[in-house]
């Protein structure tokens, strides 16, 4: 009974791998492959033998490990947005918070862009605010200039993301044991005592493996976000390893080199792998379990 | 009343032991301050764009909406009706996020049962064929020739069947199922009922509250998805998301009448009157995040409880 849909994982999960092919031939949209196509690793040694490719990808693995990095760096804060948010007395409050601050989850890429559109472009919210104040006497389109990219889009990553992430923290806040607290406030810790050596300590498990896991995917940003805020004066910083894949192969209208994307997706796919195991083994050894 | 009076003097009882210090003070004040600050960044946006939608659109187009509605109106959704090729986007995300939902939720039901049947042939490694795709990648463009091979570009499938075996919501089913009681099952079989009868009626109606939070999740990521669109669908318009469609409109530098519906009683002028480009992409991107806005509040009660399950993976 399970047969059909072992058959459609197969298909849709394994089979594309057979497309890997595609890295070893000298392809062209609408005609097959045939052995007279073989070219070996020529795509491979294209990649790094050829100086615009190579400048290019110079500059894709920059952004990407940039903003990897950005994220993997501010990692903490949903945990200190749990810590603090625990902290608030009043509970309808919390929960006001709560709600709010998830719903951005739930918006596509599309949807956050054209928040930024609304706010952000000349006719937009922080334009007529700024021209209110006297601050400047004609709008500009923020979204058209290139500076700060890796920031900015930090910032739309952690809006969006902030509320969600910690939701992990606020529920495992709710599993410390409550004794800890009451022990900790017998033995004279005052509340920043006992954020610190009671809570931190109570999370330091789901962030460590929360922190292996982003680390294993440090090349995978996906392209939506990166897309969608593409735009002539920012496209040199915002483009990432997913994003220049699809360009590469597919962004040009049916143009697209093929066999070198599939190089560049295929190794980047590997590495992935190989950091994902090497996360698994860190966490094996330092925590006895493993992540996958 | 009285949970509540027994909670404050428990507070009072603290504040006795430690007094509240200038510290606490000043890091409660910050603290709410904080969060309430980063609350109405959160919400401030769809609260500007809802204003946005139905102001005055010429007060619109020159960015004069900022923090309360003018001249109120809803024209602009009715104007969308004139709008070509939305009616069709709408309807395709409605039906891959119905349909695409519903077949997820049956298959991955079904899936997570019979992964738990230690009976099964080679049930532990079906089980790791299904998980251990959640960790590779053959990457984009293989899966693109390979979607293209299997005839499902230009497909409105494309949207469906690629999601029907979704191997995190199978961990999820799994274990839910796991914990359910071996005896209920055992009576049933015993009294006759095979595997079918007691997925039917004993499995499927006890698991109700995970195939919820995973058909919430499901519903919410076709209702977002974009790039499929317009990765597999670039030679057949009509199948566009209604995301997808938003994306273009966003980056659309042709004028109203360019994507106005000439026909029909509506004249031309009419519409420009009525309709400018800003107004227009943020009306359709109104449109876009109402489902969510709706669903959203009965989500929330599943949002714990997926997450939490999620963190333990069996």
């Amino acid at each position: 009974m399970i047969l059909p849909f072992v058959i459609l994982c197969f298909v849709f999960s394994y089979l594309p791998l057979w497309g890997w092919r595609y890295a070893f031939f000298e392809y062209q949209p609408g005609l097959g492959l045939s052995m007279d196509h073989f070219v070996g690793f020529k795509w491979f040694r294209y990649l790094f033998e050829n100086a615009a490719t190579r400048a290019d990808i110079i500059r894709v693995i920059k952004n990407t490990l940039v903003m990897s990095a950005l994220g993997i760096g501010t990692s903490f804060l949903p945990m200190a947005f749990a810590i603090f948010l625990n902290e608030i007395r009043a509970s309808k409050f919390r929960k006001l918070v709560q709600t709010f601050t998830t719903i951005p989850n739930f918006i596509s890429w599309v949807l956050v862009y054209t928040f930024a559109f609304a706010l952000f472009s000349s006719e937009g919210f922080v334009n007529s605010v700024l021209i209110d104040l006297g601050v400047i006497s004609q709008g500009t389109n923020f979204l058209m200039s290139g500076e700060h990219i890796w920031l900015k889009m930090w910032a739309w990553g952690t809006w969006k993301g902030l509320g969600w992430s910690a939701i992990i923290y606020i529920a495992g806040i709710s599993g410390i044991d409550q004794q800890l607290y009451e022990a900790a406030t017998v033995d004279g810790a005052g509340r920043f005592q006992r954020m610190r050596h009671v809570t931190v300590p109570g999370l330091i498990p789901t962030f460590s493996v929360l922190l292996l896991l982003s680390i294993a995917s440090i090349l995978s940003n996906g392209m939506d976000q990166y897309f969608v805020f593409k735009n002539s004066a920012n496209k040199d910083t915002i483009e990432v390893l997913d994003l220049y894949v699809y360009t590469l192969g597919l962004g040009s209208g049916g143009s697209g080199n093929i066999p070198l994307a599939t190089v560049v997706g295929m190794l980047k796919s590997l590495i992935s792998v190989a950091l994902l195991m090497g996360a698994n083994k860190i966490s094996k050894l330092i925590r006895g379990e493993s992540i996958v | 009343m009285n949970t509540k009076k027994r909670k404050s003097k428990g507070l009072t009882n603290k504040k006795r032991i430690y007094k509240l210090t200038k510290g606490d003070i000043t890091f409660n004040i910050i603290n709410y301050l904080f969060f309430t600050l980063f609350t109405i960044i959160c919400i401030f946006p769809f609260y500007y764009l809802l204003i946005n939608t139905i102001s005055d659109n010429e007060l619109v187009r020159t960015g004069q909406i900022k923090w309360l509605p003018k001249g109120i109106h809803f024209r602009n959704y009715i104007s969308l009706m004139n709008v070509n090729n939305l009616g069709s986007s709408i309807l395709v995300s409605v039906a891959r996020t119905v349909l695409g939902t519903a077949v997820m939720v049956g298959a991955t039901a079904f899936i997570g049962y019979l992964v738990t049947k230690q009976e099964m042939w080679g049930r532990r490694f079906i089980y790791r064929f299904f998980v251990i795709t959640m960790y590779f990648n053959a990457g984009l463009i293989p899966w693109y020739l390979n979607m293209s091979m299997l005839g499902l570009t230009n497909n409105f499938w494309a949207y469906i069947i690629p999601g029907i075996v979704a191997p995190y919501n199978i961990i999820l089913v799994k274990t839910y199922i796991e914990s359910i009681p071996a005896d209920l099952e055992e009576s049933a079989s015993i009294d006759g009922a095979g595997y079918l009868v007691r997925f039917r009626h004993i499995i499927w109606p006890l698991s109700k509250p995970i195939l919820a939070t995973i058909a919430i999740f499901g519903a919410v990521g076709h209702w977002n998805s974009f790039t499929d669109s317009m990765i597999l669908m670039s030679g057949k318009p009509e199948l566009y998301t209604l995301q997808y469609r938003l994306y273009i409109y966003m980056n659309s530098t042709s004028n109203l009448s360019a994507l106005m519906n000439s026909g029909g009683n509506v004249s031309q002028a009419v519409i420009e009157s009525t309709l400018n480009m800003r107004s227009l992409k943020l009306t359709v991107a109104m449109v876009t995040i109402i489902p969510i806005l709706l669903v959203y509040p009965f989500m929330q009660r599943y949002f714990e409880k997926g997450i939490m399950m999620g963190a333990v993976k069996g």
